[in-house]
């Protein structure tokens, strides 16, 4: 992490600068699958920050009693129950949000996001600083759900959050609620954010292994991505 | 089951329900390892492997474990952990058994653990409610689709790498568009099979 280590910048950094879907490059199957509409995407990064910050603290809470050799797996454990928790939550009271969802729901428990950011941080963090963390980087991924499902909605589907806009419902591309424009809008989305920070990001000279949240996790096999981001 | 019925989900899962291109199902092994045609080609492997053992180890354990206690609440914790128990053994039997697949795939193997397409195939089989044998055919079809995907894919991506593009895109935003013309291409492949 960064040399200052203040509240409000752990809980600033992952709206931007550190966002998990458009810096880190985390959580990439749930950004596209559930980037469709704007309901989808809310009621996805509201769920996936409720597992985040759920988890975060646990893991924090308990960092010093696991063994290390056993870490992913306990923390795989950790973030399932959590998972399972909000999935029969949201099973119960928003049956339509869990139909659309779908396998979706099950799948946060594999969501790099939550457990790069235990590895990374909370598992050397005191527990208020990684229920923080939780909220930071959970709020930008449900930002960055939000900003592509905005893009994709508005003008695949002609409607905002399923109201329908009176000029542009006529003239939809349906193209963008598809498959492939999902790939297109991401891929869009990364270069005009990194176009953005690019001036305001701190140098990000060492992106090595070492600093990247899901080292532990990847095995280095991302990296290359994201060390090519920040060239 | 007739024949022709797994005939119909194999093709299903190959081509139009493509888990990469149409599901967005193991994106990140997708866009990560496929620089190079051998690598693509051994994590596509792999990550059948893992799929056709891990739906023959789920499959059982949901109709006769979960279902029949009424634990099936547990389905995402216990998968979850079967499948990284799975690949754990796989790890360690490829080290012991064909160390060179080791040395080139060793790397890879953790990554499948956090590999949603796998514990996406388990969950899919039981949502469907398929058979085994279907479930079976059907994680196969998933398993060569994501080959297929791969392979298809690091061609693509040894010709962007020399493109001219502008700086703000080299490297992964390039690649999603690229991926996302592939995916255009499959969605030709939408309808084919009912």
């Amino acid at each position: 992490m960064s040399n200052k280590n203040s509240n409000l910048s752990i809980l600033l950094k992952g709206l931007l600068l550190e966002n998990p879907v458009f810096v880190l490059i985390l959580g990439t199957c749930p950004t596209l699958a559930t980037s469709k509409t704007i309901i989808d995407a809310l009621g996805m990064g509201l769920a996936a920050t409720a597992v985040l910050i759920c988890s975060n603290m646990v893991i924090s809470l308990i960092r010093r009693f696991i063994p290390d050799t056993v870490r992913i797996p306990c923390y795989i454990v950790i973030i399932a129950g959590f998972v399972t928790v909000v999935e029969m939550f949201i099973h119960a009271y928003l049956p339509s949000l869990y139909e659309a969802l779908g396998v979706y729901l099950p799948l946060i428990t594999v969501n790099c996001i939550i457990l790069g950011r235990a590895e990374m941080f909370a598992s050397k963090n005191t527990v208020f600083k990684s229920a923080l963390d939780g909220v930071g980087m959970g709020l930008g991924f449900t930002l960055a759900l939000l900003s592509i499902a905005t893009i994709r909605e508005v003008i695949g589907a002609g409607t905002f959050a399923g109201i329908e806009i009176p000029v542009l419902v006529d003239f939809k591309i349906k193209f963008l609620q598809e498959t492939p424009g999902g790939f297109l809008v991401y891929g869009i989305m990364i270069a005009v954010v990194y176009k953005l920070t690019h001036g305001k990001a701190p140098k990000k000279t060492k992106f090595g292994c070492e600093s990247c949240p899901s080292f532990a996790v990847c095995g280095g096999v991302k990296c290359d991505n994201t060390a090519k981001e920040a060239k | 089951m007739d024949f022709t019925g797994l005939i119909i989900i194999l093709m299903s899962s190959v081509l139009v329900n493509n888990y990469v291109l149409s599901q967005f199902l193991g994106i990140c092994p997708f866009l990560g390892v496929s620089k190079k045609l051998n690598q693509a080609v051994g994590m596509g492997f792999s990550v059948i492997f893992v799929m056709v053992i891990a739906t023959t180890v789920t499959w059982p354990i949901q109709y006769y474990l979960l279902n029949s206690y009424g634990l099936s609440y547990m389905q995402t914790i216990v998968f979850i952990l079967v499948i990284a128990a799975l690949v754990q053994f796989i790890e360690i039997a490829l080290k012991k058994f064909i160390p060179s697949l080791h040395k080139s795939l060793g790397v890879y193997l953790p990554l499948i653990t956090t590999n949603c397409a796998v514990l996406g195939v388990t969950i899919e089989n039981i949502d469907e409610s398929f058979t085994f044998t279907e479930s079976i055919v059907n994680s196969l079809g998933c398993g060569l689709g994501f080959l297929l995907a791969m392979v298809l894919f690091s061609g693509v991506r040894s010709k962007i790498d020399e493109a001219e593009i502008p700086k703000c895109f080299k490297g992964l935003p390039a690649t999603l568009i690229a991926a996302s013309f592939v995916s255009m291409a499959f969605f030709g492949f939408k309808g084919i099979v009912g």
